[in-house]
């Protein structure tokens, strides 16, 4: 196995995902709020902020679907040796999923959860290009008046939240940042409604 | 620090119950069940509330446990080493000090920040629980939206007491989906759960997980001719003085004496630092030279 799989891991794990969990429950508890991580490098194009995610959440219960975006031998072996996370191949059985936000759509076969069981549902990982608190209007819980991201598109989010308590929970990363959309918020094009 | 993983629980078990923390905050007041494990106190003790505490803690953390209030009751001060002692983390008994506050029963009187986590310790998370005791039933009853008993056992309360009896875990309706059970805290502490802090809740033995974000909207559930009301014990704490906070009473002698104190302990102590005195109170430092 190369050095390219094996490298790129949580030096500290205990201590490095314990800062990545309180970063990233900040920002599922604040919609659209900015929040910084480091300490993982999965293989390109995936960005630190996406490999700190699988660092911090996966393991062998988590099967894992990779977007054509991102899907590469490479990754699938750095996933295997770091996570043990399975990776699947289609979105109905994804618990987490990772690609760039055109790759990852249609969005329809990703689970939403049960009326039962809302919480079995798949997170996204949305790889962006870059991310600006601008753009789409977000509102809701976690959110003190209302919060703006640069969010892929609206309508999307908006189905998304019309299935509440069901739905989608989508991670937006780029670079080292990460923000993001959990089912709850209530998403508006900026300048008006949609 | 010692020979325990960073906050006593393994990685695989944190990475389980920080992915029930993320599904719970997604889906304000759904109760997330997760896969409890054995802590070293019984069941009763915290164990939800230290197992969500594990999950949560950082090395810079500041912790403060608070059992009924009380920062120096047994429950809340073997909590407290527990983490001295696995995480090595920093702790504090200053609710304005406190990144991570682990309560049993009460929330703070001070307003919490943006810059805080409040994890309450649940007994039972389900509050239809005593009305409906099959789990598959108000498993459906929560997917249907089916919250009638509740309302029911209001009213019962009313047909009764001529008043809603209910005075502490008293049921709240969170973004006008989910009835949750904000665990024992008074129904005084209910107002409060509208916060600038997260807040998590973790239930142990019933293996279940649920949150509110910041500033997420919890009414407390009641009738439009019986509204409810933060009720407290109509009286000054006798050792600070105030007004505004909630009060245990305390049995002072055999012949019917008694004291009301408030049940925050770090709050009271504030108080009289900053000189307010109550009824019964000696100067803060002059305790024994009456």
């Amino acid at each position: 196995m190369d050095q390219a799989v094996m490298s790129g891991g949580f030096v500290d794990p205990p201590i490095q995902s314990a800062w990545a969990f309180r970063a990233a429950m900040t920002a599922m508890a604040r919609p659209g709020e900015i929040v910084t991580v480091d300490g993982g490098s999965a293989p390109a194009p995936v960005s630190v902020a996406a490999s700190v995610l699988l660092l911090m959440l996966c393991d062998p219960g988590t099967p894992v679907w990779l977007a054509s975006s991102h899907d590469s031998a490479a990754l699938r072996r750095w996933i295997a040796f770091h996570t043990g996370a399975p990776v699947v191949q289609t979105k109905e059985q994804a618990v987490f999923a990772l690609g760039k936000w055109d790759r990852l759509c249609p969005l329809a076969a990703f689970p939403v959860g049960t009326a039962e069981y809302p919480d079995r549902a798949a997170t996204l990982i949305v790889e962006m290009d870059e991310l600006q608190p601008e753009g789409a209007v977000l509102q809701g819980p976690g959110i003190k008046g209302s919060a703006r991201l640069n969010l892929p598109d609206v309508a999307v989010f908006r189905a998304n939240r019309a299935l509440f308590p069901l739905g989608l929970d989508f991670f937006f990363t780029c670079g080292d940042r990460l923000a993001a959309l959990p089912r709850s918020a209530v998403v508006t094009a900026a300048g008006g409604s949609v | 620090m010692s020979d325990y993983n960073f906050a006593y629980l393994d990685e695989q078990t944190k990475r389980m119950i920080r992915r029930a923390i993320l599904k719970a905050l997604a889906v304000p007041g759904y109760q997330v069940p997760f896969a409890s494990r054995e802590m070293p106190m019984p069941y009763g003790w915290g164990t939800g509330g230290v197992q969500v505490s594990a999950a949560c803690l950082v090395p810079e953390d500041r912790l403060k446990v608070i059992d009924q209030g009380a920062d120096d009751t047994t429950n809340a001060v073997s909590i407290r080493r527990f983490f001295e002692k696995t995480a090595g983390v920093a702790t504090t008994t200053k609710t304005t000090e406190a990144t991570l506050i682990q309560t049993r029963h009460r929330i703070p009187e001070e307003p919490l920040t943006r810059d805080q986590i409040l994890v309450y310790q649940v007994p039972i998370p389900e509050p239809l629980r005593f009305l409906e005791p099959r789990e598959t039933e108000t498993r459906k009853m929560h997917s249907l939206e089916e919250y009638g008993l509740v309302h029911v056992k209001l009213y019962e309360d009313i047909a009764r007491h001529g008043q809603i009896a209910t005075s502490y875990a008293y049921p709240v309706k969170v973004e006008g989906r989910y009835v949750m059970d904000p665990s024992p805290i008074p129904k005084f502490d209910n107002p409060k759960l509208e916060s600038e802090a997260i807040q998590l809740f973790g239930a142990g033995r019933e293996q279940r997980i649920y949150a509110l974000p910041p500033y997420c909207h919890v009414v407390s559930l009641d009738f439009e001719d019986h509204p409810f009301v933060a009720s407290k014990a109509d009286h000054a704490c006798d050792l600070c003085g105030s007004n505004s906070t909630y009060l245990d009473e305390v049995i002072v002698d055999d012949a019917g004496g008694r004291m009301f104190v408030c049940s925050d302990t770090d709050y009271c102590e504030g108080r009289r630092a900053a000189g307010h005195l109550g009824r019964l109170a000696a100067p803060l430092g002059q305790e024994n030279a009456a």
